[in-house]
């Protein structure tokens, strides 16, 4: 089991943005989205959040996501950032 | 059945009637002979003036089921659309009809009409904020009717669109009648869109906060067609009315796009003495108008004149001497209003002149350039203009099939991905402008020419500018943004989209929630 232990956050509210706060889960990976672009893309966004959680071998949290637009790059990034200040993930200053 | 853009559009519309099927750009051809309103008689003393609407409405005897017309000059900051809405519903009238040439959100309150039985149809060039959504939400019990700026005057030339009461919101008249929209504390400039009604209503009323004395000299619309003249107290919010500064955008790809589009149009070999040429007010347009300008002044170019809604960036232009002439059906903002007075050759034109296909000649025809947006554009080059990718109303028709249909070379702009979503897509939800009228699509990632075009294909590929193949554009958004799903849309019809020859391109179907 794998989890964050602090809420953290990341990204803005601008369009073509997404904010991401992630928050402690003891009851697998919880995806709430709130899209503007839903109709079109909300099951694909829902999918780059869990596979990138996946990749990072992180089986529990709960993710609020409210996303203007963002492109698979800027969700990724949004996401790992708040992991980061989440401390689940290194840091990238602190990396090797 | 399909038509012939490959629409679906029934035979025959529940509240609308028998559809009149689009057949192509300039295929359908005017029959018969012009509508006319009842020919009218003032009598020496008789007095126009009434001192309030309710007034108006008891004098006139104004009934139930009557057709009521307004015009959008005052665009946001109206409220006399609310006002004679109101005084309507306060006497009892049901089952009216609007002609309301743009909705903004300041006609929110209609919602409210239209729920309760007073307001029953409405025909609109397009529809912005609350009340959009809730006609894409099936508020109303008869589709909404979508035409162009031209195709107006020609419903009210062929008697298509008869309007008992025509609203004239006049920031300045007097009590006879003579009408004004470049001074007041409501001045909104030009008032082209009203002429027609002007011309063709039963009852012509004009509102105003601002009478003075007789005669008010120059009249832009004068007492000959004026029947009735009511004062009151305010036309609405003046900072709704004009902008301050209409400015050129600052947004790095805006002006990728601007220069792109202007780099175009120099290519195209239309840029010499006597250009003539037409952009919107938005950022990008705008900024676009700024690169033509400077190539105006390098290449020593002198136009001919600059077309539609005018903003004070296009008096500079006139002032400039870039451009002989400002036609202006619609003043953006306070310097292209301040304008019209001070320059003789800026002159207020009706929508008629502006862009009806069926007189004898109306001044898109005589356009080299214009530039347009477009909420989505397809690989047929078919323009959407009034709703968004989600299927919801929220934007307009206006001059763009119009301008489109008439100018020798149409350049849509738009950024490749707005909000995730790609612009170019397989088949655009609602067509207002057929692909036939449109030459050239501007991103900021190239341009792609119609193929009907190869000529100015040639021009553009020897400029050295980036060109595309519009299939190459579409796979580049996808490749970006990923492909989205598919919506449908099989709701009832909620609006159909009139050609400006009056012919049904499209239609509408209810989404959102």
């Amino acid at each position: 089991m794998k989890s964050v232990k602090r809420v953290a956050q990341a990204g803005t509210l601008e369009s073509s943005d997404i904010m991401i706060i992630v928050e402690p889960g003891t009851n697998g990976l919880r995806v709430d989205l709130e899209s503007i672009v839903e109709k079109q893309y909300g099951q694909a966004i829902r999918k780059t959040i869990t596979d990138t959680l996946k990749t990072l071998g992180i089986t529990d949290l709960n993710v609020k996501a409210i996303d203007k637009g963002a492109l698979d790059y800027a969700i990724r990034a949004r996401l790992v950032t708040a992991l980061s200040r989440a401390d689940i993930v290194q840091r990238r200053e602190d990396q090797p | 059945m399909i038509n012939y853009l490959g629409r679906d559009v029934p035979d025959y519309v529940e509240g609308y009637g028998k559809v009149k099927h689009y057949l192509g750009a300039f295929k359908t051809v005017p029959e018969g002979t012009a509508y006319g309103p009842p020919i009218k008689a003032a009598s020496p003393r008789r007095s126009k003036f009434y001192p309030n609407l309710t007034d108006l409405f008891k004098g006139l005897g104004l009934k139930s089921g009557m057709t009521f017309s307004f015009h959008h000059h005052l665009r946001n900051g109206d409220q006399v659309v609310n006002m004679v809405l109101d005084t309507a519903a306060k006497l009892g009238l049901n089952d009216l009809a609007v002609s309301l040439t743009a909705a903004f959100p300041t006609h929110a309150p209609m919602i409210g009409h239209i729920k309760s039985g007073v307001v029953t149809s409405l025909r609109t060039s397009g529809v912005y904020g609350p009340l959009a959504a809730a006609i894409s939400g099936g508020v109303l019990p008869k589709p909404v009717i979508f035409h162009s700026h031209g195709g107006r005057p020609r419903s009210l030339k062929s008697g298509e669109l008869k309007v008992d009461v025509a609203i004239i919101a006049a920031p300045t008249a007097d009590d006879r009648g003579n009408l004004s929209g470049a001074v007041g504390k409501s001045a909104c400039g030009s008032l082209g869109y009203a002429f027609g009604d002007a011309d063709h209503a039963t009852h012509v009323v004009a509102v105003t906060d601002n009478l003075v004395d007789y005669p008010l000299l120059p009249a832009s619309i004068g007492q000959n067609k004026v029947d009735h003249v009511v004062l009151v107290e305010s036309l609405g919010d003046p900072q709704g009315i004009v902008s301050g500064t209409t400015k050129v955008t600052k947004d790095p790809v805006g002006l990728v796009i601007a220069d792109l589009a202007a780099k175009a149009i120099k290519a195209s070999g239309l840029l010499k003495n006597g250009f003539s040429f037409q952009t919107g007010a938005g950022g990008a347009s705008l900024a676009a108008a700024h690169y033509v300008g400077q190539m105006m002044r390098e290449a020593k170019v002198k136009g001919s004149f600059a077309l539609g809604g005018i903003t004070g960036y296009m008096v500079d232009m006139l002032e400039e001497g870039l451009f002989g002439n400002l036609y202006d059906v619609q003043s953006f903002d306070l310097e292209s209003v301040r304008s019209m007075s001070r320059n003789p050759n800026h002159v207020e034109v009706s929508a008629d002149l502006y862009a009806n296909p069926f007189n004898s000649g109306c001044l898109v025809n005589d356009l080299d350039a214009v530039i347009l947006g477009a909420t989505e554009i397809d690989i047929d080059f078919n323009v959407n203009a009034i709703t968004g990718s989600d299927g919801v109303l929220m934007g307009a028709a206006g001059g763009h099939p119009d301008t489109a249909a008439g100018a020798k070379m149409t350049v849509i702009v738009a950024t490749l991905l707005r909000s995730r979503l790609p612009i170019v897509v397989d088949r655009v939800i609602t067509a207002t402008t057929p692909g036939e009228t449109v030459d050239v699509l501007v991103t900021e990632y190239g341009l792609a020419v119609n193929p009907s075009r190869p000529d100015l294909k040639d021009r553009f590929v020897k400029a050295g500018l980036t060109v595309k193949d519009i299939h190459e554009l579409k796979r580049l958004a996808e490749d970006l943004a990923g492909v989205p799903e598919k919506l449908t849309f099989d709701g009832p019809i909620v609006a159909l989209v009139e050609y400006r020859d009056g012919t049904i391109i499209d239609t509408v179907r209810a989404a959102g929630q």
